[in-house]
């Protein structure tokens, strides 16, 4: 639909009590903020993700000079809300400005993309070692033992036994991760990043329509969460395929006689 | 080091308590009611706590603050007007935050309860109404004292994320822990010390509360034998 469509669209919509004209006018600027809200989403996710499959190496290290670090790292970003975290890196940064110019990383630390992408990095990053942690746990020791027995061992070990089965435990509450992630992004909004959140607040705060684009924006963030987690379904049913019996097995013929009383 | 803002940061570390029990003592509220529809045999009960539910989780935290608080007000007022009144509202930031952040959290505590609910033993209750205990006599006797045993640790990890959440009020004004380290960050020029005094004092309410959850879940599980 091109801008013409729309504006004659909105001006056949009522403007009072709900000004359903504004939302139609807004659509496509929001939409423009989904997209930001989505690459800052997969940005974290995917550079966090990779992060955390090094870091639940050390976390599951013997070596406390390894473990150590993780595990605080680990507990400071989970113990502590999101926007402290923004906070103390966009804002925190500037005390160090002298210290960061020296070093040539003042230009990133003065970007609030920047800031807001390391932020959510770190944040999914220490989430998803303590879900992957778990799940590795979780593995059967017999597994472990039977591969070892037939002489895999270190990378090998983890490529072909420990990681698939760990991935399928982690599906669900990874799914939950992700969701998370997807609507803490709306907090970069507060350090002026035009997100979906933050390109409602802009709108609100020129039109004046509150409710309107506020409750649009949220079902906006909720087909696509539900959407997200629809995805996160269709994948824990492909991926447990072997689990499940063959089509058609335990399905038997119905029963001629059912509903009938048996004689004895 | 806090250059004499200490008092107004423990102010603040009060305050973002009090905002939190309120909204933990809501959740709980509209978690028991939530889980006491979506377990009952209207569907209408259970449509309106799953759409509950659905709506909660599928938007944002901050979102939901921002319509409790900015767009509840202008709908009231933009009605009346509509309507031939001419009415101002003003919401006060502690209300709509413990109003906002307990009802989403309630969303959650439903999960919790509805759980809870079914992980009792349903011969109990059985026999309690053989016994000739009424409805209400056997939930209050039988069920509540046995429920807290199954919702506490979903109960506590929800107040471990609940309490992280308050942060979030600070946006809509209210003094509470970060909105007063904020305040201090810009008036001292300091942002790193005192962004960095709210996080560790975040975990230390993190922590105090995981002990005391240690110890409330034995307390629950009085009298239970393990194994």
């Amino acid at each position: 639909m091109d801008a013409e469509t729309l504006q004659a669209l909105a001006d056949r919509l009522p403007r009072a009590p709900v000004d359903l004209a504004v939302i139609v006018e807004s659509l496509p600027q929001m939409l423009d903020g989904m997209l930001l809200t989505l690459e800052l989403t997969a940005v974290a996710l995917a550079i966090g993700f990779a992060a955390s499959l090094g870091l639940v190496m050390l976390r599951l290290s013997r070596n406390p000079l390894l473990w150590m670090p993780v595990y605080g790292f680990v507990f400071f970003f989970r113990g502590t809300p999101l926007l402290v975290q923004i906070f103390l890196i966009y804002y925190g940064s500037g005390q160090f400005r002298f210290e960061l110019m020296e070093v040539g990383l003042w230009a990133w630390f003065r970007d609030a993309y920047f800031c807001a992408v390391l932020t959510l990095t770190l944040n999914t990053a220490a989430y998803t070692t303590e879900i992957l942690r778990g799940a590795i746990r979780a593995v059967p020791h017999g597994e472990v033992e039977a591969a070892r027995a037939c002489g895999m061992s270190g990378a090998l070990l983890y490529r072909r036994i420990i990681l698939p089965k760990a991935f399928r435990f982690a599906l669900p509450a990874y799914s939950n991760e992700v969701v998370f992630l997807f609507q803490a992004t709306s907090l970069v909004s507060i350090i002026t990043l035009m997100d979906l959140t933050g390109v409602a607040r802009t709108l609100v705060s020129k039109t004046f329509d509150v409710y309107e684009i506020y409750i649009t924006a949220g079902l906006l963030y909720l087909v696509v969460t539900y959407g997200i987690l629809g995805l996160f379904r269709w994948v824990e049913h492909r991926w447990s395929g072997h689990l499940r019996e063959p089509p058609g097995v335990g399905k038997r013929p119905p029963d001629p006689l059912a509903g009938i009383a048996t004689p004895t | 080091m806090l250059q004499g803002w200490g008092d107004e940061i423990l102010r603040g570390l009060g305050m973002t308590l009090v905002v939190g029990l309120c909204a933990l003592a809501l959740a709980i509220l509209l978690g028991l009611l939530g889980s006491w529809a979506k377990l009952s045999r209207s569907g209408l009960a259970r449509g309106v706590a799953t759409f509950y539910t659905t709506v909660v989780r599928g938007v944002p935290e901050l979102l939901l603050i921002l319509i409790v608080y900015y767009g509840t007000p202008t709908a009231i007022q933009s009605f009346a007007s509509y309507l031939g009144h001419d009415i101002r509202v003003d919401f006060n930031p502690f209300i709509a935050g413990v109003t906002t952040i307990g009802v989403i959290y309630g969303a959650f505590a439903t999960e919790v309860f509805r759980g809870a609910f079914l992980a009792l033993d349903k011969g109990q209750q059985e026999a309690a109404r053989a016994v000739g205990m009424g409805r209400v006599l056997a939930f209050r006797r039988i069920v509540l004292p046995q429920v807290w045993r199954f919702a506490l640790p979903g109960l506590g990890n929800l107040w471990l994320v609940l309490i992280k959440a308050t942060a979030l009020i600070s946006v809509i004004q209210l003094t509470e822990l970060l909105r007063w380290s904020d305040i201090a960050a810009r008036n001292t020029r300091q942002p790193f010390t005192f962004f960095f005094v709210a996080a560790c004092l975040y975990l230390l309410i993190t922590l105090v509360s995981q002990v005391v959850l240690q110890r409330a879940e034995v307390w629950a599980n009085r009298g239970i034998r393990r194994g």
